[in-house]
């Protein structure tokens, strides 16, 4: 079966200094695989080669056996990737429940229609309400989104990734900044929302890392070092000399 | 023909160095702060309205030196009192400021001194024809114009690369939320450099007043050609804003000093042709179009290459 | 466009109070149209709200651009004059070839001379957002209204291009000579452009627009090209411009360089900021006072532009949501119902404000009255100033520097006022 992603040989240079350095990965159907790696490794470069939001200087990007290096992030988008962001990256003006109808448009077929009223759309309202209601948001959707909480932001974040149906999903570092019990909950909406997707996670919260991946991969400087179970990882003397062995667990 | 050259490139030369000293407080506004100051053209103004005023009462040289101080000083006003306090509202609301900015200095200025051109002449020092090529006499004042210009443009050089401040200012042209992380006092900085900055649109206005007419719609008819120096050279780019500045000069003057147009090179179109747009353009002369060529390299350099020259930022 | 906060009534089930609400306030607008001139029924009214008609127009096909897609432009009034333009071609077309095209039909075809030249420019101009689309948007506009010196045959050079509106086929017997027909045509023409484009903003595309105003970078990946979102808003501002230009071609019977020029974009741009560009009613108010005030002022001082100049920037600084967003900001206050405790500390403010204001205008009026050889008195609320006379500048003194220290201490209280009603509409759930 064609993997859900694949990176063939990506490069990555700004100017002279090489970002990404011969990264290749590979991201199984179904798969749900965290990246992990020092601060400064490339991750959310990495994400951003993926997404379309910049080109690689050599190498390929596939989505399901298909070239999108090179494609602009909302013809990737469309063919069925989606991805949240690590700074918190919603439609702060907008109310809760707009920016999940926003972001269930396209998807249901409505593009860029101006001679329908968004309200009489029944579809879009239902669609809406569910996700509202998986996030957990539903009493809040009339707040603005500039006005929740942070852990409320990167719920909605994360509604909105996964609002259009994407098959593919990149959550960057969804967990950043949350405590204990948001970091729980986040994690179980996050398995709940991406069952039967692929799923390709940044973090840095191990517990959440090895509670959830089926497989890891290391990043360090712009390349991958180890990629395996969770298991392999964790017996694997590189990525404990290069990045496990300095964390104070 | 010759002579028509090498006046006009004298005159082109001339403007471009103008343009320079206010591009360059523009662009380092503009890459330090992320404002595009509209009202940059219109400090110009004053610069040229308070040496007009000043040399009437105190004589051109003290002029010189206060009119650019005064200009500076209102430029570190309206940035402590407006654009730090319309920062926190976005970059629209600072554009908008300094939008509104100039349409109020621009009425004052009418107000003050009419909308007819001033009588600010050339101090008699400076009035005499300084060499003659062919039988044209070129003004001294002019060559004056370009050696403050030139001596300007030096002092910047040397301030900004061998002083301290010149470095922040060099880093913030790139990096600018760099410097703020870096623990510099961005406020008083930025204080300075719109200061400044102003200053230098002032001291243009200053010299240019005598040669190029004072009036009061001289920023609004500026603050185009400013617009396009500064995006063609692009928006960041020093060493840019000086080479679209003389090129734009340079263009510009050769553009009204030719004349003539499709008709008077190839002869008038067929009469039965009737008026239509095909015959306007036929007969629109050089020094017609020559208006319009800045706002045309704008848009196609917006379109093909908004980095300009040598920018390197888009925004 | 409303506020998040009134996006409770547009949730499935609209509550029946909010959709009466909602359904009345239209027609009040609509019935005031009709009966305004009945009560107001001078030759000067007429006109007055015949330019004010074509001024809403104008103001809400700007704020497709600004309010709802983020796209600041300098150059909209382009859009306007082309309409303009197209509109007096078409009535000097219509007259001469025997057309049947009765004058109500007109303003379409300068909305469609508007559309046209959106439709050229916008894909390229659209491209970019931001500080680029803002200077192509003045570039083009002076390069379109320094053509159009040039182009004679299209532009009619300095005078223009003049029409006579009567000479088309009658439709229903309407010659529209009179004023007051002009003005029903404009009054219709208003009504049925606000609500086609308050319809736009409640289509998909009108959401997906205000999300690329709030963040193009996240409209991608939720499936939209910004560019694309960004070019059909163009299209529409740029067609409703089209047809305030064709409104006010009728009304003047004139098209010429002035409607092109740089003074009406920033005219709209200044209403439309003023009134808010948050709220779809925003521009209709920044329409209306800016419209009045050019009229106003312009008999009572030479400098009116100056104070529009002031106003504005006091607006940009003080109240960037302009009077709209002034007004919706107490609408949670006014529902807690706790507006009473702020309303005695606005009076109260009112004063030392208004007596810097007269001071203001004494200097400014002193000032522009000499330098311009006028030396007629200075009326401010019946007191009869001599313009630079010592009494006037000593008024003008104190007024401003005691006016400043005293508003200062009263806005304080204002905003102490605010804070306590605002904790407890916030209680009673009214404020987020």
């Amino acid at each position: 079966m064609t993997a859900a992603i694949e990176l063939n040989a990506v490069e990555k240079r700004f100017g002279n200094v090489g970002i990404i350095r011969d990264l290749n990965l590979s991201v199984a159907q179904g798969e749900r695989h965290a990246i992990i790696g020092p601060n400064g490794a490339g991750k959310s470069t990495t994400f951003n080669l993926i997404s379309g939001h910049i080109r690689p200087s050599s190498g390929e990007v596939r989505l399901n056996g298909d070239v999108i290096s090179g494609l602009r992030p909302f013809e990737i988008n469309r063919r069925g990737l989606s991805r949240s962001f690590q700074v918190t990256n919603v439609f702060s003006r907008m109310s809760v429940w707009e920016n999940v109808r926003c972001a269930v448009l396209w998807a249901t077929g409505h593009r860029y229609a101006f001679w329908k009223n968004v309200d009489s759309l029944p579809e879009v309202r239902e669609r809406t309400s569910q996700i509202l209601d998986d996030i957990h948001l539903t009493h809040r959707r009339d707040v603005p989104a500039g006005l929740l909480t942070y852990a409320e932001q990167r719920e909605l974040e994360i509604g909105i990734t996964i609002a259009g149906g994407a098959n593919v999903v990149l959550l960057d570092e969804p967990t950043a900044g949350m405590s204990h019990a948001e970091t729980d909950r986040a994690v179980a909406l996050i398995r709940r929302l991406t069952e039967g997707k692929t799923l390709v996670i940044v973090e840095h919260d191990m517990s959440v890392v090895f509670g959830l991946a089926d497989r890891i991969s290391v990043l360090v400087y712009g390349h991958i070092i180890a990629s395996g179970t969770p298991e392999e990882i964790r017996r694997d003397p590189k990525v404990k000399e290069a990045y496990l062995g300095e964390e104070a667990h | 023909m010759l002579e028509l050259i090498v006046i006009s490139t004298l005159n082109g030369l001339l403007f471009g160095m103008l343009l320079f000293l206010l591009s360059s407080g523009l662009t380092v506004i503009f890459s330090m702060m992320g404002v595009l100051n509209f009202a940059h053209a219109s400090f110009y103004m004053l610069g040229a309205f308070f040496g007009f005023q000043l040399t009437k009462w105190i004589g051109f040289w003290p002029a010189l030196l206060l009119a650019p101080l005064l200009v500076g000083a209102i430029g570190m006003a309206v940035e402590r009192y407006g654009l730090r306090n319309t920062h926190k509202h976005g970059h629209v609301a600072e554009l908008l400021l300094t939008f509104g900015l100039a349409f109020a200095i621009e009425e004052i200025v009418a107000m003050m001194w009419g909308r007819s051109p001033v009588d600010y002449r050339v101090p008699a020092l400076l009035d005499f024809p300084a060499f003659t090529i062919f039988s044209t006499n070129y003004p001294a004042y002019k060559i004056f114009m370009l050696a403050v210009s030139i001596v300007i443009f030096v002092a910047l050089l040397i301030v900004l690369k061998r002083t301290r401040v010149g470095l922040i200012v060099q880093a913030a042209l790139t990096h600018p939320h760099m410097v703020g992380h870096l623990g510099h006092n961005v406020g008083r900085v930025f204080m300075l450099v719109f200061g400044v900055g102003s200053a230098l649109a002032g001291i243009a206005g200053v010299i240019a007043g005598p040669a190029l007419v004072t009036q009061s719609d001289m920023a609004a008819a500026l603050g185009p050609i400013l617009f396009v120096v500064i995006v063609f050279g692009g928006l960041g780019s020093l060493p840019g804003a000086f080479i679209a500045s003389l090129v734009i000069g340079l263009v510009q003057t050769f553009a009204v000093a030719l004349n003539g147009s499709l008709a008077s090179a190839f002869g008038p179109l067929d009469p039965s042709a009737g008026p239509s747009v095909l015959t306007d353009i036929w007969n629109v002369t050089i020094a017609q179009v020559a208006p319009i060529v800045p706002y045309l390299l704008l848009v196609i350099i917006l379109i093909v290459r908004p980095m300009g020259l040598m920018g390197t930022r888009e925004s | 466009m409303n506020a998040t906060t009134t996006s409770a009534s547009n949730i499935s089930g609209k509550s029946a109070g909010d959709s009466l609400r909602f359904y009345g306030v239209w027609l009040v607008g609509i019935a005031t149209l009709i009966v305004l001139p009945m009560i107001f029924s001078s030759g000067g009214s007429l006109t007055s709200f015949s330019l004010i008609g074509i001024a809403i127009v104008f103001a809400l096909s700007y704020n497709i651009l600004l309010g709802q897609t983020g796209l600041l432009s300098f150059g909209h009034a382009v859009h306007y004059g082309l309409g303009g333009f197209a509109a007096c071609h078409v009535m000097n077309a219509v007259v001469s070839h025997g057309w049947p095209v009765p004058l109500p039909f007109i303003p379409l075809f300068g909305g469609l001379g508007g559309l046209a030249f959106a439709m050229i420019i916008g894909w390229v101009m659209t491209k970019r957002a931001g500080t680029v689309f803002s200077m192509i948007s003045l570039g083009i506009a002076e390069l379109v209204a320094s053509s159009s010196l040039i182009l004679r045959s299209v532009f009619g050079g300095e005078s223009g291009i003049s029409t006579d509106r009567t000479a088309l086929p009658k439709m229903f017997g309407w010659t529209f000579g009179p004023q007051i027909q002009v003005y029903y045509l404009i009054a219709f023409w208003l009504v049925i452009s606000a609500i086609a484009m308050y319809a736009l903003t409640r289509t998909p595309l009108g959401r997906i627009s205000n999300a690329v105003r709030d963040n193009p970078e996240r409209v991608q990946f939720i499936g939209y090209d910004p560019h694309v979102v960004r070019y059909i808003a163009f299209c529409f501002a740029g067609f409703f411009a089209g047809v305030a230009g064709g409104l006010a071609a009728i009304n003047f019977e004139i098209a010429n360089a002035a409607y092109l020029g740089a003074i009406q974009s920033g005219l709209v741009l200044f209403s439309t900021f003023i009134g808010g560009v948050a709220f779809f009613f925003g521009p209709i108010l920044g329409a209306i006072l800016v419209t009045y005030l050019q009229l106003g002022l312009t008999s009572v001082t030479g400098v009116w532009q100056l104070y529009f100049g002031i106003i504005f920037i006091g607006i940009v600084m003080l109240s960037p949501g302009g009077i709209a967003g002034l007004i919706m900001m107490h609408r949670p206050l006014a529902r807690a119902g706790t507006l009473q405790t702020v309303i005695p500390s606005y009076v109260v403010a009112a004063v030392p404000t208004l007596a810097l204001a007269c001071g203001v205008i004494l200097t400014i009026e002193s000032i522009a009255r000499t330098h311009s050889g006028q030396s007629s008195p200075i009326n401010l609320f019946g007191v009869a100033f001599t313009p630079a006379s010592p009494m006037t500048w000593a008024s003008a003194a104190i007024l401003i520097v005691v006016g400043f220290f005293v508003a200062r201490l009263s806005w304080r209280r204002v905003a102490d006022a605010w804070d306590r009603a605002a904790t407890i509409a916030r209680d009673r759930g009214y404020l987020a």
